[in-house]
């Protein structure tokens, strides 16, 4: 007899009782759903969280210089040296200095504006493009010029997107914007990614009266993210005698820590929804126990026909197994239709667009659990379906 | 040559408390291919528990038992599945057919067991049917029969692996005397087309259908001959008679 016949065999007699049948597969289903929702949840996030860091720059070190006080400091001049003297593992560098001072067009104040002194390729190295006009130069550092970048919310709130050549004041001081920033966020919105002025980084310094403190370097390889954190940090602690003097902070690192605190909370998360497809099994051992008793008369008809114990233990464990798998295969339909009920709950509360993503590979591992378990758990009933004595079999009522 | 089914003091005793049960009690006989033999006896004298041991659903607790020259005691329980697969067919007095499938598929089991390919096995199973007239009832489920319809069923599924020995356990038990007097008439036409039966009742009126009886009492055989015979159809230890030859 033939494994698909079998299968046929164990179909035919798991689709005879519906109800029953589905009551046993209930906890694979819940299982399965669960399992799939949460795996998905968890790689919606990762995906989500890359992409947020990818934004800021996920090939970046931050560096931030607090000094000791001490005769002996790292200037601007330092670091750029740190970064020339290290080209196959630095590339690019940009001071970043935060004004506070309020923006002004015309008599209009831009409360919720971010304005950053920067150098030359920051543009480069957060992969912003311009638009209209041109980027901060070299020449803007170097004298200390009265320009500036601005992002496309402002030029189209303010300017009505014609605003190359006009100016803007920052804390009470006019500069001229030379260039406008493509559009970097989903939507043009106050206080986001394009509400935003740059200034040069010598001019910012200057109209915050503070020396130069922040730093973003680009690391070539961002696998070798910690060794480039480490060279920085040797070279900083050689000029500062000292490594409390500063910070380096590697995104590539705090990404990768994320990920990994996130993956050991997925996986908890899988594993305490995984107990339910324990439960199920047993489940299916239970129902399938019960099964072989009611069928004692079955199996001693088949026996005298000539079934040998392995037909018989092929027939229930077979059976065991296809129920669990059509209850996975429900599962996987369920946890489906979960995942984009979760992901579009998440965009309408929320307001962010992660999606609830379950992966081929969890879909595949989940089927292949779900008929593991129907083979694990019907192994016991069907050995007992298969041992036992044909003449008792067929003389229980 | 040897017989087709040899029996060699055969014993089969259960365990009741601290009473011994003989339900077989050297029970030795031959049956040759192509005999029609009957074997009868009172309830409990141990006719089902020879009729399990011939069918290797049961094995003896002491004695030898041949099939076919071989010695069945030696086998292991894979090789006892084959035999009752492709040596023996079973009629039971319940039909004993399997309520989830139809009498189609009923009568193609054993042939499946046997790992018949489908479409030879549909056609055997179609030729059996044809024989025990059930040709426009294929596609019915047991409970749709009447009960010597679902016997006939259990003729055919007996007769489909074309078996050396038919066993039919009081057949005609739960059925009237026409649809007996037709099972019965059955069973002769098996016999008279070359195969073997081992019929199994307690009827005297129906035993005398075979060729041949064995009679059975308290485990033991007391007759074993002509079914024709005017001994054949009496009981020995019956008191009725001892007290008809003492008077
Ligand atoms: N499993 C068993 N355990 C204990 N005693 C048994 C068992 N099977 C049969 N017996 C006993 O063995 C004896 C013979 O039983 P058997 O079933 O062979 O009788 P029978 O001739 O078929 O009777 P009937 O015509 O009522 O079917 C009886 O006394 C019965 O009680
Ligand atoms: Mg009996």
């Amino acid at each position: 007899m033939s494994l698909l016949e079998t299968a046929q065999m164990a179909i035919q007699n798991i689709f005879s009782s519906k109800m029953r049948s589905f009551l046993t597969m209930l906890g694979i289903i819940i299982g399965i759903a669960s399992v799939m929702v949460i795996i998905g949840l968890g790689n919606g996030m990762e995906v989500y969280m890359t992409e947020q860091f990818q934004a800021i720059g996920a090939n970046t070190l931050e560096v931030s210089i607090m000094g000791r006080g001490s005769s002996r400091n790292a200037d601007e001049e330092d670091l750029y040296r740190i970064v020339a003297d290290h080209p196959e593992d630095l590339s690019l560098i940009s001071p970043t200095v935060s004004v506070r001072s309020t923006a002004k067009v015309g008599t209009e104040t831009l409360l919720f504006t971010s304005t950053t002194g920067v150098g030359e390729d920051y543009f480069t190295i957060k992969q912003y493009t311009i638009a209209q006009g041109r980027g901060l130069q070299y020449i803007d550092m170097d004298k200390r010029l009265h320009v500036c970048v601005v992002g496309q919310y402002i030029a189209d709130e303010y300017y009505n997107g014609d605003a190359v050549g006009q100016s803007i004041r920052v804390g009470g001081t006019k500069y001229e914007i030379v260039g406008v920033m493509s559009q970097e966020g989903d939507t043009l919105e106050e206080g986001g990614t394009d509400d935003v002025i740059f200034l040069p980084y010598t001019t910012a310094a200057r109209l915050t009266g503070t020396e130069v403190t922040n730093y973003t370097i680009t690391v070539v390889d961002e696998s070798r993210a910690t060794e480039c954190r480490e060279l920085v940090e040797d070279e900083l602690t050689e000029i500062f005698g000292s490594d409390s003097a500063f910070t380096v902070i590697s995104m590539t690192e705090i990404l990768n820590m994320m990920t990994e605190m996130l993956n050991v909370m997925i996986t908890i998360l899988a594993a305490i929804a995984a107990i339910s497809l324990v439960v199920g099994g047993i489940g299916i051992m239970n129902i399938m126990l019960v099964s072989v008793t009611e069928r004692t008369r079955e199996i001693g008809i088949r026996k005298a026909l000539g079934a040998k114990e392995r037909s018989i233990m092929a027939q229930f464990v077979v059976e065991a197994a296809v129920t669990s798998a059509i209850g996975g295969a429900i599962g996987i339909a369920a946890g489906y239709a979960f995942s984009s009920l979760a992901s579009s709950l998440i965009v309408t509360l929320l307001d962010t667009n992660m999606s609830v993503t379950p992966t081929a590979s969890s879909i595949a591992l989940a089927f292949g659990i779900s008929a593991a378990i129907g083979i694990l758990f019907g192994y016991l009933p069907a050995k007992k379906a298969a041992q036992l004595n044909p003449i008792d079999a067929l003389r229980y009522e | 040559m040897s017989a087709l089914i040899e029996f060699q003091k055969v014993c089969k005793y259960y365990q009741m408390g601290d009473t011994v049960v003989k339900a077989a009690d050297h029970i030795s006989f031959q049956i040759q291919k192509g005999e029609f033999v009957a074997i009868v006896g009172k309830s409990g004298s141990g006719k089902s528990t020879c009729m399990n041991i011939i069918g290797c659903l049961d094995v003896p607790t002491s004695g030898t038992y041949l099939l076919g020259g071989n010695d069945v005691g030696s086998l292991s329980k894979n090789d006892l599945a084959e035999i009752r697969n492709k040596m023996l067919g079973f009629i039971f007095q319940q039909y004993n057919l399997l309520p989830k499938l139809t009498v189609l598929e009923n009568v193609e089991v054993p042939l499946m067991y046997a790992g018949v390919p489908k479409p030879e096995r549909r056609q055997r199973a179609l030729d059996a049917l044809e024989v025990v007239g059930l040709a426009s009832k294929l596609k019915n489920m047991p409970n749709q029969l009447s009960g010597g319809q679902q016997q006939r069923v259990s003729i055919a599924r007996a007769l489909a692996g074309n078996p050396a020995v038919i066993l039919a356990d009081e057949p005609t038990g739960a059925l009237d005397s026409r649809t007996s007097r037709e099972v019965l008439g059955m069973l002769q036409n098996l016999h008279s087309q070359g195969h073997t039966v081992v019929l199994i009742t307690h009827d005297n009126s129906i035993a005398v259908t075979a060729q041949r009886i064995i009679r059975l009492e308290d485990g033991q055989v007391v007759y074993d001959g002509d079914a024709h015979a005017p001994e054949a159809v009496v009981s020995h230890n019956d008191p009725w008679l001892e007290r008809g030859s003492a008077s």
